[in-house]
């Protein structure tokens, strides 16, 4: 898995908010990469800054409030923070795409599933005949596993129901054979029966066009299943970084732990949940310390005035706690890792 | 066994679909259709099924917050249907709701006091200075402290305003709690701490809870007996252990097989149920679920199978466990 090359890198990325309230940085300085044909998940509460994550490396934070104020986001060799309007709009569906929660408000009520469809096609590739297209979104329909594809083209978001719709998002996005695929929490606003149909899905395609995927979700379930590695995240940082495997059998950031622990689990009955005291805070509420020591069983002096650094306690694994600090591997590893 | 506390019979809420320029019926939605069950005192009875199916019309008709086109609720041996729409408000004292949105259900411009008094006022119970000392005694029991009583909902996150609307509820001391999908808008971390809340308050004042979820781990977790609904209808009720580890109908076991483990080791058999639920204006003949059944038999286009007991504390309606079932 580590041989793979990292397609899309994160390089110290902050995404600040400026509002009558003050700066808020919702996201503060994080490092991922996407690797070629892996599925990705980032997981974390409301407010962690997952979505926002996910916006930034699209170029679409609305601004103003929003702006990127740091950090690198490089595909490939292209520096996506700092291309043009126009050469973003090149970027986004060709090489990255992007689904959305909700698909009813992603599309437009007004145009027909053909036209949507043909429109990304049209814009994209230079050249194409309309027949062309037409034909490409037959294909993309089809692929999807969308029953009669040549009628649906005719037929308006308004028809569908809720899962087709998300299918019709996933043909429109891979329409163009993007890279990258962002899924930002896309079956949440789905029915489970629904939800395991579009997991499914997107599984299939991951494998057959392989084309990486970065889930973005609250749903640890949901990880578990379709991802290989996670990121989580706690208040505009990364807490821990893993493959799937190690942060549901051994997670190591107190937060992770408790989040896995406090899921109801329907294979069997806990008498009780653990839940995690506190809420969790607003962005920017925590600046000195690590942000999540106000909630931390473990947390000690340390925590309240610094905040950890994300350390690398195993090749693969990155925890932000004071209690690995001593168990990070050493540089000499560490360089071994990153070449 | 101890008499239910409530009882519903046959419950159905059919909405018309009017059409044309003298809003002729055309037809009707079946939101719910022929639903019977019955709660024990001090037990919390799981409602769980997917959207549209039903169950927050099922929990509304209870309250009469809608009122059912056909069917008799008995609550604690009162006939709740036929009463007067005053006695009804009376009534509700000893039922209390719960709502999914803790940011829609609590008024912006009341305070959290105002909130909490309103129904001792509303049912007329105490005089100001109780009513205050009520109000400050479960802003304590259900996590808060009593300087909220000042503030106002835009002040609390959603964990805690869902703890403000629970404190509401039980406000009038009542016996019943209906909570539509509660956890659904929280958190993971809020939601096993609102959980945990309700668990805990069940045990100290003795509640009884109608729990509509969508959520099965959260239903199984808080659940004593668990109903699963489809397209207006019960089709399995269980005790919680049955249900889930031995789910009878074919719609249950597709559910159950689709929630997402978060146990990356974990391997199922996964049942996906092709397509989507049909159109509860027009919903199929027969077994509604007919259309997605993997096991679906002749008579199952053409029967409505019942809810029938096929082992102490397990009903299910599918003809494959009725008289059918030799077919």
């Amino acid at each position: 898995m580590s041989e793979r090359k990292a397609i899309l890198q994160v390089k110290g990325l902050q995404t600040s908010f400026f509002t009558d309230d003050g700066v808020i940085p919702a996201v503060d300085n994080i490092d991922f990469s996407v690797h070629e044909g892996e599925v990705l998940g980032i997981v974390g509460e409301s407010g962690c800054g997952k979505s926002v994550t996910s916006l930034s490396i699209m170029g679409l934070v609305p601004s103003p409030p929003g702006k990127i104020t740091g950090g690198k986001i490089l595909f490939g060799d292209k520096e996506l923070t700092k291309l043009s309007d126009k050469e973003m709009r090149n970027v986004r569906g060709n090489d990255v795409a992007m689904i959305f929660q909700e698909p009813m408000t992603s599309l437009n009520p007004l145009f027909t599933i053909g036209n949507q469809l043909m429109e990304a096609i049209l814009i994209h590739k230079k050249g194409w005949s309309k027949k062309q297209a037409s034909a490409r979104a037959v294909e993309m329909l089809t692929l999807v596993g969308l029953p009669r594809a040549d009628e649906l083209m005719k037929e308006y978001p308004h028809q569908l129901s809720g899962g087709m719709r998300q299918r019709v998002m996933i043909a429109m996005a891979l329409v163009c054979d993007p890279k990258v695929l962002i899924a930002d929490e896309p079956t949440t606003a789905l029915d489970v029966t629904i939800q395991a149909q579009i997991l499914a899905l997107m599984k299939d395609l991951n494998e057959r066009l392989n084309t990486a995927v970065l889930l973005i979700t609250h749903d640890l379930g949901v990880v578990a299943e379709t991802c290989e590695r996670v990121v989580v995240m706690y208040a505009g940082q990364i807490v821990e970084e893993g493959p799937v495997q190690t942060i549901f059998k051994d997670p190591q950031h107190p937060y992770t732990k408790g989040l896995l622990q406090s899921v109801p689990d329907m294979r069997y009955k806990k008498q009780r949940l653990y839940s995690i005291p506190g809420n969790v805070p607003k962005p920017g509420s925590v600046n000195t310390g690590c942000r999540f020591a106000a909630r931390c069983e473990f947390a000690f002096d340390k925590c309240l005035t610094q905040n950890p650094d994300l350390y690398q306690t195993a090749t693969v694994h990155k925890t932000r706690c004071f209690l690995y600090e001593d168990q990070e591997v050493s540089t000499h590893d560490r360089t071994l890792v990153e070449s | 066994m101890t008499e239910p506390l409530l009882k519903v019979e046959g419950l159905k809420k059919y909405f018309p679909i009017r059409k044309g320029l003298l809003s002729r019926v055309s037809g009707h939605v079946k939101a719910v259709d022929d639903v019977s069950f019955y709660v024990n005192k001090g037990e919390t009875l799981g409602i769980v099924g997917e959207s549209g199916c039903g169950k927050s019309t099922t929990g509304r008709m209870l309250m009469r917050l809608l009122e059912p086109s056909e069917g008799k609720v008995v609550f604690d041996g009162k006939e709740l249907t036929s009463i007067s729409s005053d006695d009804m408000r009376k009534a509700r004292r000893e039922i209390q709701m719960v709502f999914q949105d803790p940011y829609a259900s609590l008024n912006p411009r009341h305070t959290i006091e105002k909130i909490l008094e309103e129904p001792l006022i509303v049912h007329g119970i105490g005089d100001a200075k109780t009513r205050k000392k009520k109000v400050h005694d479960f802003l304590e029991i259900v996590g808060l402290s009593s300087y909220h009583a000042k503030r106002y909902p835009h002040q609390f996150s959603g964990g805690q305003r869902q703890r403000i609307g629970i404190a509401r509820a039980l406000m009038t001391n009542p016996k019943l709690i209906i909570a539509d999908e509660p956890v659904s808008a929280l958190d993971v971390s809020i939601q096993a701490q609102v959980l945990n809340l309700m668990q805990d308050l069940q045990k100290e004042l003795n509640l009884t809870y109608i729990f509509i979820a969508h959520d099965l781990g959260v239903v199984r977790h808080i659940s004593d007996r668990v109903g699963v609904m489809y397209l207006g209808k019960m089709v399995e009720i269980a005790e919680s252990e049955l249900l889930y580890d031995k789910p009878l109908h074919p719609y249950t076991q597709a559910l159950l097989s689709a929630v997402p483990v978060p146990d990356p080791n974990f391997v199922r058999e996964q049942i996906l149920i092709k397509g989507d639920i049909p159109s509860p204006s027009n919903p199929p003949s027969g077994c509604t679920f007919h259309t997605r059944c993997p096991f679906k038999m002749d008579v199952c286009t053409k029967i409505v199978p019942k809810l029938e007991e096929v082992e102490p504390g397990h009903s299910v309606a599918c003809h494959l466990y009725g008289e059918h079932a030799q077919q």
